[in-house]
């Protein structure tokens, strides 16, 4: 057992170490993130009164779904990254992962721990400029910001990882990706949209707590299966 | 093939050496039938995993690390024990010592080449399968896969050489096989092999 763990933190320090070195995921998520929540708060504009949807501007209250819609289409750009840096040199790498001896699952762990690690880079670069975009007070919210960030990534990136796994040999794997993934993610979705929008306008109800609990299970769920079905998706 | 046997594959392009390779060490799958090694089937996977190991035609290393980075990823992943002194070791018996902090994008072809023998040695594996292993190389290159190959077979271990250089598949191998449309066509001892048709038929022993 400490041999696999072992081999789950290697293919998490190769795979951040490449992203540090290459930033080729880094790099194109923050562009694209920047420019959705720029393209955002240009289209609704930051003085639009909230009027029947709450108190605050527009953005204010559409604020929570907007960062979500950011994060998860620009996470969609690590995920596939995080198997095409096998696929360098005809895929003699990814070849490789298959042949390594050893339970398979490692290498799931791995990888996800590498691809948590880059949405959370991320998440903490995107947040504060949402903030300054958006006029949100962030600061007071932040522990329950993160609560909700840490449940939602984990979800969609352990979805994630593993349909990036499923497509790597694909030609149309940057289509499929997205395609295979964003259905399944769908409680992740409306659950951490949900618990962000509770965090930022007030939890009169005590809802925070049942939504929060909803996203740990589905997370649960989504790692429970992925382990169980990853050692056939390696298969060629 | 017993243990301790050393077998040449030979064959023309396309005649299914790779993909035999491949499935013996458990990277493909047969169509039919079943691949045994040491006893155990392929499909079993892990087991064979453990003893088999196959020095490909494509390059298994990662660009933006270094050739020490990479010796050290597969080592934590083949559960090798090996301080950096030991890579750097590894590193300096093919002939890296120097290239040992470079990113490997910045390798030709023939320290690719070195690179993944250095890998292979250092997983040490009962059944080394070697696919095309002359590819690329220069002089020096060609005698280290001469020297991987003895030191093999001088421990007891077995080879598999699928090659083009029918008479490194002799030099190394007491046994040659040759494949043709995906079946064998030859099987038999290595000194009986060059006067047989299908040595005629394998075309240049350059």
């Amino acid at each position: 057992m400490r041999n696999e763990w072992q081999r789950a933190w290697a293919v998490a320090w190769k795979d951040l170490l490449i992203e540090r070195r290459a930033k080729a995921a880094f790099n194109a998520m923050a562009f694209f993130a920047g420019l959705v929540l720029l393209t955002f708060g240009f289209a609704f504009g930051p003085d639009v009164p909230a009027g029947e949807a709450g108190q605050g501007t527009l953005l204010q209250q559409l604020a929570p779904g907007l960062f979500w819609v950011t994060i998860l289409f620009a996470g969609v750009l690590a995920l596939d990254r995080s198997f095409q840096v096998e696929l360098e040199r005809g895929g003699g790498a990814l070849n490789a992962l298959r042949l390594y001896p050893g339970d398979r699952r490692a290498i799931y762990v791995g990888k996800l721990v590498a691809n948590i690690t880059i949405m959370f880079v991320m998440e903490m670069l995107v947040c504060p400029v949402a903030g300054i975009l958006y006029s949100l007070d962030l600061w007071p919210r932040l522990p329950g910001l993160a609560g909700v960030a840490i449940l939602a990534t984990t979800g969609f990136a352990a979805v994630g990882t593993f349909y990036a796994a499923l497509t790597a040999n694909l030609r149309a794997r940057q289509v499929l990706l997205p395609l295979l993934m964003f259905p399944v993610l769908v409680p992740v979705i409306l659950a951490a949209v949900k618990a962000t929008d509770l965090v930022f306008h007030g939890d009169a109800m005590g809802e925070l707590g049942s939504w929060l609990r909803l996203l740990a299970a589905v997370d649960v769920l989504f790692l429970t299966t992925c382990l169980l079905v990853f050692e056939f998706v390696l298969e060629e | 093939m017993a243990a301790g046997d050393a077998v040449a594959l030979l064959g023309p392009n396309g005649s299914g050496k790779s993909t035999l390779l491949r499935i013996l060490a458990t990277a493909a799958r047969p169509t039919a039938g079943d691949a045994r090694v040491f006893g155990i089937s392929t499909q079993d996977g892990d087991p064979v995993r453990r003893r088999v190991g196959l020095l490909a035609d494509r390059a298994p290393l990662y660009d933006e690390l270094t050739a020490v980075e990479n010796l050290r990823f597969a080592a934590a992943m083949y559960g090798v024990r090996a301080s950096v002194e030991d890579l750097r070791a590894a590193l300096a018996e093919v002939g890296l010592a120097r290239a040992a902090g470079a990113k490997v994008r910045t390798f030709s072809q023939g320290m690719l080449q070195r690179l993944s023998l250095a890998r292979t040695a250092l997983q040490d594996p009962d059944l080394v399968l070697l696919d095309e292993p002359y590819n690329a190389l220069d002089v020096d290159g060609v005698r280290l896969v001469d020297q991987l190959l003895a030191s093999a077979r001088a421990r007891g271990k077995t080879a598999i050489l699928a090659t083009h250089h029918i008479a490194k598949g002799l030099a190394h191998c007491s046994r040659v096989i040759t494949l043709a449309g995906g079946r064998v066509s030859f099987d038999g001892p290595a000194a009986t092999f060059a006067a047989s048709q299908a040595a005629l038929d394998a075309g240049s022993w350059e």
